[in-house]
């Protein structure tokens, strides 16, 4: 790997400064004055109900949304001062949904996040291609290269998204919900790898409805609540039950993770009551 | 190679059969000189037309599919072909008479069909849906031909060409500046395309995922849009409306591969020359003596492909 690599895939830090985001012909706002910083080598996690502004959040980034008011920095510079190629050079995200519409080859389909890096012709530099290497090997879709992007699994599609935002060599990555869908083996493995890029310098956004993961995994976890934050910091002072509780508008109890001590959730109510009737 | 050979085929068939050494012969000169004369003059530029014609409508529909994200999309289904030969028939019948100045009339055309397309489609849909995006288009392109027979109702026939020719094409009237003309938007605005092909690509793949991989969806979108309508514009200028060759190359282009824009472009604009010189072939040939118009062939071969590819689609 290139040292320019190196150099490009330490951490940025990403600050959110109060910021607000109203949707045309709504009254309420998606995001009410919100603060978020993910900080290099930390994974940092957005968690809340839907509809609560995580994934307007995440649309701030690619500037689907305009901001009402606030500022978003990477590094920082504004990101508003940056065009679409500057930005996606300097953060890389995942967004929530997309589906396989080019049958490109998996190292095709990862080569494309070279995109903001690369000249119009030309093929790929030196310097591509060992992003791309290095994508596919983190991501761990090894095995997968060669194969169009439509028949593979959703775990394997997902993976490979990922190493797509992992060959764009930014300092930042940002993921929306990148877990929805898959089963747990999978999971456990997209939560782990991003573990590991935070521990390597990278700054990891992440935006999930798996509670109990991200208070594993997770240095720094923000509550999202009707648009405003609900709760800030590690994950002993936000999974909290009376917080929990309010936020998701569920009884639940907050217990502990017997792997590794954090704390885990659970929720109450619906006692299971069709298994204990014989089946009609 | 395909390319080559129905060109010689094009330039030997025809109300005088030529032989195929003959053609080669007339085309450098030498031999009997009404046979130079049918070869250089006439069939030399109508083939000519007609593969610059089929490669322009070709590499259009492709880019508009990668822009649209919509594998039925095409300057004709779009409406901007319509409005096209709106902008040309309304530019003649009002006096224009310089052929770049039609160019531009139809492209004016072709952007005002793309305004009134997009907007038809958003005011039904709330968002730009591709498929009231189509269906928004053949309303237009309806439009646009009763708009084209209206306006040549009472045109003198020997100062304009007639509305059949502008709704269902034909290469007939090919002359070698015709044929200068549409080279050069084809090199030009095609060759736009192709540099460009590698935004069609991140485009494609949805707004968020282009915006994250760092195009400006809005900006970049408009712009293909623009270009592959352009060249539209200026094949219709050239040789009125011919459909579906923008929908049927593409989507052979991918079946035979091209997974990238880049080199599905570069194979439609070569299948797209391919199809159309066969098929103005076959306009003049299947009814003989009478001359079809060439977009009734490519509409005869193209329809059933888009129930096809339509079946397939919503499957």
């Amino acid at each position: 790997m290139s040292s320019a690599l190196n150099a490009a895939e330490r951490g940025a830090r990403l600050a959110f400064g109060n910021v607000s985001v109203r949707y045309p012909g709504r009254t309420q706002r998606a995001l009410d004055h919100v603060s978020v910083v993910a900080e290099p080598g930390k994974m940092t996690a957005v968690v809340g109900p839907n509809g609560s502004g995580k994934s307007t959040l995440v649309r701030t980034l690619l500037r689907r949304v305009p901001l009402e008011s606030g500022q978003v920095t990477v590094g920082g510079v504004d990101v508003a001062s940056l065009d679409a190629r500057e930005l996606a050079r300097r953060i890389a995200i995942v967004p929530q949904r997309e589906e396989p519409v080019l049958p490109l080859r998996v190292e095709e389909f990862v080569a494309l996040g070279r995109h903001a890096r690369r000249s119009a012709f030309g093929g790929m530099s030196d310097d591509d291609r060992a992003a791309v290497a290095s994508a596919v090997d983190r991501a761990g879709i090894g095995d997968a290269i060669g194969r169009r992007t439509d028949t593979l699994s959703g775990g394997e599609w997902q993976r490979v998204r990922i190493a797509r935002a992992l060959a764009q060599a930014a300092p930042v990555l940002v993921l929306d919900e990148p877990t929805t869908f898959l089963d747990i083996a999978h999971e456990m493995a997209v939560f782990e790898l991003l573990d590991e890029l935070a521990s390597q310098g990278q700054t990891v956004l992440l935006v999930s409805h798996q509670l109990n993961l991200v208070a594993r995994f997770a240095t720094h976890i923000v509550l999202l609540h009707r648009g405003t934050v609900a709760a800030a910091g590690d994950a002993a002072s936000v999974m909290r039950g009376e917080i929990l509780e309010r936020v998701y508008e569920w009884p639940l109890v907050v217990t502990r993770d017997p792997a590794v001590g954090a704390p885990a959730l659970l929720p109450l109510r619906g006692s299971g009551r069709s298994r204990e009737r014989p089946s009609t | 190679m395909l390319l080559l050979a129905v060109v010689i085929l094009g330039l030997s068939i025809g109300a005088v059969p030529i032989a195929t050494r003959d053609v080669l012969d007339a085309l450098r000169g030498i031999g009997d000189p009404s046979t130079i004369a049918i070869v250089r003059d006439l069939r030399a530029p109508r083939v000519l037309l007609a593969a610059l014609v089929g490669a322009g409508l070709a590499s259009s529909g492709g880019a508009l599919q990668g822009t649209l994200r919509n594998p039925l999309a095409e300057p004709y289904l779009l409406g901007v072909s319509g409005g096209a030969a709106v902008g040309a028939v309304t530019a003649m019948a009002v006096g224009v008479v310089q052929p770049a100045l039609i160019t531009l009339c139809a492209f004016v055309g072709a952007a005002i069909a793309t305004v009134v397309v997009t907007a038809i489609a958003r005011v039904v849909g709330g968002s730009a849906d591709t498929k009231l995006l189509l269906m928004a288009g053949v309303v237009v392109g309806a439009f646009a031909n009763a708009a084209i027979l209206v306006a040549l109702a009472d045109a003198p026939p020997e100062r304009l060409r007639g509305a059949l020719f502008w709704m269902m094409g034909s290469a007939a009237d090919a002359t070698w500046p015709a044929v200068a003309r549409c080279a050069g938007a084809l090199l030009v605005l095609g060759g736009i395309l192709v540099w460009r092909a590698r935004d069609l690509d991140v485009l494609s793949l949805g707004d968020e995922p282009a915006a994250a991989l760092g195009v400006d969806v809005d900006r970049v979108s408009r712009q293909m849009f623009l270009v592959a309508s352009w060249l539209a514009a200026a094949t219709v200028a050239a040789a009125g409306l011919i459909g579906f060759v923008g929908l049927v190359v593409p989507n052979i282009a991918r079946a035979l591969g091209a997974r990238q824009h880049r080199p599905m472009l570069l194979m439609s604009a070569l299948y797209g020359a391919v199809l159309l010189v066969a098929a103005d072939l076959l306009a003049r040939t299947l009814r003989a003596p009478a001359d079809l118009p060439l977009g009734a062939v490519t509409a005869l071969v193209g329809v059933p492909f888009f129930l096809l590819r339509l079946r397939r689609l919503t499957a």
